[in-house]
């Protein structure tokens, strides 16, 4: 996916309120990528410039943690569950399922640019398992056919 | 009359919100409808609770948007004919009826968003009673009483932590909770902090007297953005009131209140590498001895527990430590919630008195299986813990009691699989999440795990050796031994409890290159039964890789040296007449 040129004064405000406060790099990470979608490689060493942390330890610490992304992601992040109960009831089918619609896989972006796809470890819905969340939705009771139709709908919703 | 709808994570993905819309839609009026948590009922989820004026419950299961006009005319003209079918049986109702709430105690009743709703409830009169009633002293003493212990998972008693910080050194102390509830599979945390935020609250600020600490935080795990939605305006309401900040409720006590979100690394949940992601840094534990209650956050005094310790905090000041203690076995005292999941028929949130059984939970509460195939293990503790087979359901839920069978109380996961869940790919699973979160520190966890998985790997491919077995478990107890976290001490625990327990799966898969369970694709080949086939030609058209040929009406067949073995063949035919072996 072409990578946008990053508006860094997007930055401001959140780098005035925590730069000096001790302790708050993940927050700061946390907001950049609220507003980039991911850690773009110009905003981090604009962090390190205003925290006084060296890009290093910036890059260990946005390595360390998986809700870090250094890509841009698609108009649609699928994290797709695969906690226990979700492992318990089946999530490797709806895994396999996602792969061949879209033709990705864990943690790639199709070629449109419209969805990513990241497996992460309990939605915390665990009742409604095999559970993925895209964007703020959350959807549950999952199978391969209401998988498709849910890919379908937001394929057709992008157009 | 009111109109209450559960909106926890679980309603919510289930179709809550649009439900609630639907009925704002039908001209019912607005001031009658409003929302609550998760009332722990998740597989019937969404709920729709409605209270009539002498307040008589009307409870409404698996509610649509559809029904929503049949929901107007019920409310408005008393038509109990329209809603009927929605009510819930009286089987679920006992779901409820048999649980024993105190942690969740206003979960699902009230209104998560309105401190009003937790103060009508009688929030914050045991944080007003220990303010200006009990010395920090005598707030510990209760505790004590109690029994109370850690409900993240290792048990410890509430009180000798609360102590040893309060007799640590130094007046700027830091009160934490561990919101990070890292074992896949459990949910109870999140739900009391979506459902009953100033409950934590309350239990926070009164853990933070007890210990003379004039900071609390909250980590919450990223994942749970509700969860940090309703925090984060529970703390501007307590704020409000003068709950939180400075001369709590006009004493000379004062607590202020962050809260901090993790990033997703399961490490963290494991106090010290909680304190090292809370400074800013990688999530790496470490060295104890100092323990956090004499250098913890910014090297301070700090102690930490977990969301459900907290939530049980108000009510053993308001009831007494004795009535707390009243319940439960000589070692495990009060009540503990579990997220029974998996192949159980009510899915759900449990909290009962220590001391019942699993098959108490699992049964009797959660209903058994919801498929055909028997019960064959449960899964507690998470990544931590272990798998405690069908032979010892009977077993006590207390603390020795589950830790004598390899696996731990752990922080409530509860996983019920049947006889279709491979045990070995089971143990594979867990190692595969705990090589994937080791934080590499030490190499016998970081390597070692790796090890593990991959032999693993291997068995369930058919591709397993004589002494694998001797050789994983040579492997687990080395690991526990050089592990310097918890995470890399109990990572060994679910291949140890499968290979005790289920021993003859890992032979099969070893000897006879065979999946019992069926759930190795390696080991398992599909073929049709002519018989059952009505030749619907389903399968054929849904094979990826063209591997099922047969004419309509005519019996399908499989080519096996085409098949890649995906399962869908086996989950579409209407007929069970695709088998696997
Ligand atoms: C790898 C690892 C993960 C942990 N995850 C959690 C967790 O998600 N939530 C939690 O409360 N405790 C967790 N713990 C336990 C904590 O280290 C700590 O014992 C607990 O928060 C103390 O609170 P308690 O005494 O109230 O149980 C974890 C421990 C380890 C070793
Ligand atoms: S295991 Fe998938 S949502 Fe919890």
């Amino acid at each position: 996916m072409e990578k946008q040129k990053v508006d860094l004064s997007l930055l401001d405000g959140v780098l005035t309120e925590y730069a000096s406060v001790k302790g708050s790099l993940i927050t700061i990470l946390q907001h950049t990528q609220d507003i980039y979608g991911y850690l773009p490689k110009e905003a981090i060493e604009l962090i390190s410039e205003k925290t006084g942390i060296a890009t290093s330890e910036i890059m260990g610490v946005g390595t360390f943690y998986t809700q870090f992304r250094f890509e841009p992601v698609g108009k649609y992040l699928i994290m797709l569950c695969q906690g226990t109960a979700c492992h318990v009831n089946s999530s490797e089918l709806i895994l396999q399922t996602i792969k061949d619609e879209l033709h990705i896989e864990d943690g790639q972006t199709t070629e449109d640019g419209l969805f990513s796809l990241k497996c992460v470890a309990c939605l915390g819905c665990c009742s409604l398992s095999p559970v993925m969340m895209i964007n703020d939705d959350t959807y549950g009771s999952l199978t391969p056919d209401k998988t498709k139709k849910i890919l379908k709908e937001l394929r057709e919703a992008a157009v | 009359m009111r109109i209450v709808i559960g909106q926890g994570s679980c309603g919510i993905a289930a179709g809550a919100e649009k439900v609630r819309k639907a009925l704002l839609n039908t001209g019912i009026d607005p001031a009658l409808i409003s929302i609550t948590g998760c009332i722990g009922m998740c597989y019937l989820e969404p709920i729709v609770d409605i209270y009539d004026d002498s307040d008589n419950l009307t409870r409404l299961v698996k509610v649509s948007e559809a029904d929503a006009e049949a929901i107007k005319s019920y409310v408005e003209n008393g038509d109990s004919a329209a809603i009927e079918k929605l009510i819930v049986s009286d089987e679920d109702s006992e779901f409820l009826n048999k649980q024993t709430r105190i942690a969740l105690r206003n979960c699902g009743i009230i209104n998560p968003e309105k401190i009003e709703a937790y103060i009508e409830k009688g929030g914050y009169t045991a944080l007003k009673s220990c303010l200006t009633e009990k010395t920090p002293e005598d707030v510990i003493e209760i505790i004590k009483t109690s029994g109370l212990a850690g409900r993240g998972g290792a048990g410890f008693p509430t009180w000798f932590k609360w102590n040893a910080a309060r007799q640590s050194a130094g007046d700027d102390k830091y009160l934490i909770c561990n919101a990070d509830e890292g074992d896949p599979g459990a949910f109870m945390d999140r739900a009391v902090i979506e459902s009953d935020p100033h409950n934590l609250i309350e239990g926070m600020l009164i853990g933070a007297y007890a210990i003379g600490a004039k900071h609390a935080v909250v980590y919450v795990r990223a994942e749970y953005p509700l969860a940090i939605k309703r925090l984060t305006n529970a703390i501007k309401q307590a704020k409000e009131q003068g709950i939180i900040g400075e001369n709590i409720f006009g004493t000379d006590f004062s607590c202020d209140f962050m809260i901090k979100a993790g990033a997703g690394a399961f490490v963290c949940g494991e106090e010290t590498a909680l304190i090292e992601s809370l400074e800013g840094h990688r999530g790496m534990p470490r060295l104890k001895p100092p323990f956090p209650a004499q250098s913890g956050f910014w090297r301070k005094p700090s102690n930490i527990n977990n969301v459900e310790t907290f939530a049980n905090v108000a009510w053993i000041v308001n009831n007494g430590g004795e009535a707390f203690a009243a319940m439960g076995t000589e070692g495990s005292k009060g009540t503990k919630v579990f997220a029974v999941t998996g192949k159980v028929k009510r899915s759900g949130l449990v909290e009962i008195p220590m001391g019942k059984t699993l098959r108490d939970v699992i049964f009797d509460i959660g209903g058994g299986m919801k498929t055909d195939k028997p019960f064959k293990a449960v899964q507690m503790g998470g990544p931590s813990g272990g798998c405690i087979p069908a032979s010892l359901i009977d077993t006590v839920i207390d603390y020795k009691a589950l830790g004598a069978t390899g696996a731990i109380m752990g922080s409530g996961g509860m996983v019920v699989m049947d006889e279709s869940t491979c045990m070995v790919g089971m143990a594979k699973f867990f190692l595969d999440f705990t090589a994937k979160e080791s934080c590499g520190k030490c190499i016998h966890c970081r390597i070692g795990t790796k090890r593990m998985l991959e032999m693993l790997d291997r068995i369930t491919k058919g591709e397993g050796k004589e002494g694998d077995i001797e050789l994983l478990e040579e492997l687990c107890y080395s690991i526990k031994d050089g592990a310097l976290c918890g995470l890399g001490q109990t990572a060994p625990n679910p291949v140890l409890t499968t290979i005790k327990y289920f021993r003859d799966e890992y032979e099969a898969h070893i000897n006879e290159k065979k999946c019992p369970a069926g759930e190795c694709s390696d080991l398992i080949e599909y073929s049709i039964d002519a018989d059952a086939c009505r030749g619907c030609t389903l399968c054929a058209r849904n094979c990826p890789v063209e591997a099922i040929s047969g004419s309509v009406k005519q019996p399908h067949v499989i080519n096996t040296d085409k098949c890649i073995k995906c399962g869908k063949c086996y989950s579409v035919c209407k007929f069970g007449a695709v088998k696997k072996a």
